[in-house]
């Protein structure tokens, strides 16, 4: 494996925006002190005259942006996930939510994976808190072709969007060619015995599960889940129907993200044995990044043994 | 300012006084105190001082007027329908089921309405977002928001003033309605936020201090926002008011910040304006 790229999906955002930048004037950036961090700041370079940093101010930042998206402009709104989604929570549903107005929320340093910074940090609650605003769609990218594609398409798309991006160096799993659409999840390994749905950078951690598991015997269908809000229902339910037993994959909190969204909808129309995986209902703390995530299950270990244990 | 402009602003002020108690009164719930001490505000805004035009609600070169004390609402909504945004007869139906004008301003169900404010402390955010997006887009559109005294309370309030001052934005102009008093009581009791000039200059406003219910003030507010363009300065009007202004027994009184009169009490309001009516109308 020593040949597998790796990169951050945060890069893929600052590089998808400087892209749109050049195509698009009614492009502008917002950051909250932490351009370098949330990789705004390679838009912040081409284009000074579209980047504002707000300073140390989620909540005026994101209600900033909402202002300008009424002018017209389509803005990013940048900070971690722990203070775009949670500080600015109310900004967001209040400001950019109800009106429904073309406002991006560009989220960084989403789940545990943030590692040393510890628990104030490693934000879990995001997709749960973006679910719950009426009309938001969620994204979540599993590598750096993706999250650039999913900035795009967000551009393109009028209306709110939350993305959220990793701050590890991930492998890189789609190619240049990939078709990326909001709402449509993409099935990567053929297999009827297990369908594993993952999000974020736990697809590339079921693509490996379902290797191990395949040469035990276990065909296991892999599939992406980019968009956690609107599920892809059909995807979801069309692996229920034809696998029997779903294993959900997230770098989130089991309560309120992706696999509680696919209970949901197995429960009221497909009842289906579900595990989930994800951070079980605990606070995070500080350690690098791999390791926390071995730690937290967050694993292709895990997910074999899951797989394997119903 | 001419008699007659006074006159007809007087006139004005009345008929969205008027509307706010005929609005609450129908909705059995609102907010008239707070309503009633920006009315003379509100009718020089939408009568003489904002550029726009009820025909074209969405007309891109308008002015915005954010209202960031959004349950002020039954004053804007007054306000609009006399400049002609919608008939007045349907301020009665003010925060009735199926209803648009909602208890807080929608910017999509209301004709006029630039912003979906009722979260208190958002609205001048996003009134600063706009005044930046304007500069960006050379548009010379000028944008106004107004918040309450209590509203001051809430920290992104001043997220937003350094925020105004830092990108030096001298098309936006804040006005703060300083009537004294919040659900709970007094402001000095609740959080007091004196000496309120002496912050805003320092956050980076040029400050006015006027009575608010003054047109000849207001006008003379407005006239230095004006001039501050180009100065890179923000303008500040400080609005000193009477909370229930107009309707004797809810003047000075915070009981009537989110209370609305009963059948009784609406005669008794709609009485005493329509006797400042008549007496306008004589003294003319």
């Amino acid at each position: 494996m020593s040949d597998v790229i790796k990169k951050a999906t945060r890069d893929g955002y600052g590089r998808a925006l400087v892209e749109l930048g050049r195509e698009h004037e009614d492009i502008v950036v917002l950051d909250a002190d932490l351009a370098a961090s949330t990789k705004t700041g390679m838009f912040k370079k081409e284009f000074p005259d579209r980047h504002f940093d707000c300073g140390i101010a989620e909540g005026n930042m994101v209600a900033a942006a909402a202002g300008m998206a009424a002018m017209g402009l389509v803005p990013f709104a940048s900070s971690f996930a722990m203070f775009a989604a949670g500080r600015a929570y109310e900004q967001v549903r209040n400001s950019v939510g109800y009106p429904r107005l073309n406002v991006k929320i560009g989220a960084t340093h989403g789940g545990i994976s943030v590692g040393e910074d510890g628990a104030s940090h490693q934000c879990c609650e995001d997709f749960a808190l973006m679910r719950s605003i009426p009309g938001m769609v969620i994204l979540n990218p599993a590598d750096e072709v993706e999250a650039r594609k999913a900035v795009k398409a967000a551009y393109a798309y009028d209306g709110p969007v939350y993305l959220r991006f990793g701050r590890l160096a991930v492998p890189v799993i789609h190619g240049e060619d990939y078709d990326f659409a909001i709402g449509k999840g993409e099935q990567l390994t053929e297999g009827n015995d297990v369908a594993i749905l993952a999000t974020g950078l736990m697809v590339n951690e079921a693509l490996m599960a379902a290797q191990t598991l395949r040469a035990e015997g276990i065909a296991a269908r892999v599939i992406n889940l980019c968009t956690i809000k609107p599920l892809d229902g059909e995807i979801v339910l069309k692996a229920a129907r034809e696998c029997g037993r779903i294993i959900t994959c997230e770098e989130h909190s089991v309560i309120g993200g992706l696999g509680e969204a696919v209970c949901s909808l197995l429960s009221e129309t497909c009842p289906t044995p579900v595990r989930r995986i994800g951070v079980s209902d605990v606070f995070g703390y500080s350690g690098p990044a791999w390791d926390l995530l071995k730690a937290f299950g967050l694993s292709a270990e895990h997910i074999v043994e899951t797989a394997k244990s119903f | 300012m001419t008699n007659q402009e006074q006159h007809q602003l007087a006139a004005a002020a009345l008929a969205i006084r008027m509307g706010v108690i005929e609005g609450t009164h129908s909705a059995k719930s609102g907010h008239p105190g707070g309503s009633l001490s920006a009315a003379d505000m509100f009718a020089y805004l939408y009568e003489k001082e904002l550029r726009i035009d009820p025909a074209r609600p969405r007309w891109p070169g308008r002015d915005r007027f954010v209202l960031s004390k959004g349950h002020s609402a039954p004053a804007l909504y007054a306000a609009l329908a006399h400049r002609g945004f919608f008939p007045a007869e349907d301020l009665k139906t003010l925060r009735h089921i199926g209803s648009y004008l909602q208890g807080h301003p929608n910017m999509n169900s209301v004709p006029g309405v630039d912003m979906s404010t009722g979260s208190l402390g958002q609205g001048v955010s996003v009134a600063a977002g706009m005044a930046k997006a304007a500069r960006l887009m050379g548009s010379g559109v000028n944008v106004y928001t107004m918040l309450g005294d209590g509203e001051i309370d809430e920290g992104e309030v001043w997220e937003a003033f350094m925020f105004a001052a830092h990108y030096r934005l001298d098309n936006l102009c804040v006005m703060i309605d300083l009537n004294g008093l919040q659900i709970d009581g007094p402001t000095k009791d609740v959080m007091n936020y004196e000496p309120i000039d002496a912050k805003m200059a320092a956050f980076g406003f040029d400050v006015v201090t006027i009575d608010g219910h003054d047109f000849a003030q207001i006008e003379r507010a407005f006239g230095i926002f004006h001039q501050n363009a180009g100065s890179g300065k923000p303008t500040c009007i400080l609005m000193r008011t009477v909370k229930g202004k107009g309707v004797s027994f809810m003047e000075n009184n915070a009981d009537w910040h989110g209370k609305a009169p009963n059948d009784k009490e609406y005669e008794t309001a709609m009485q005493e304006l329509r006797a400042q009516l008549e007496k306008l109308e004589a003294a003319q």
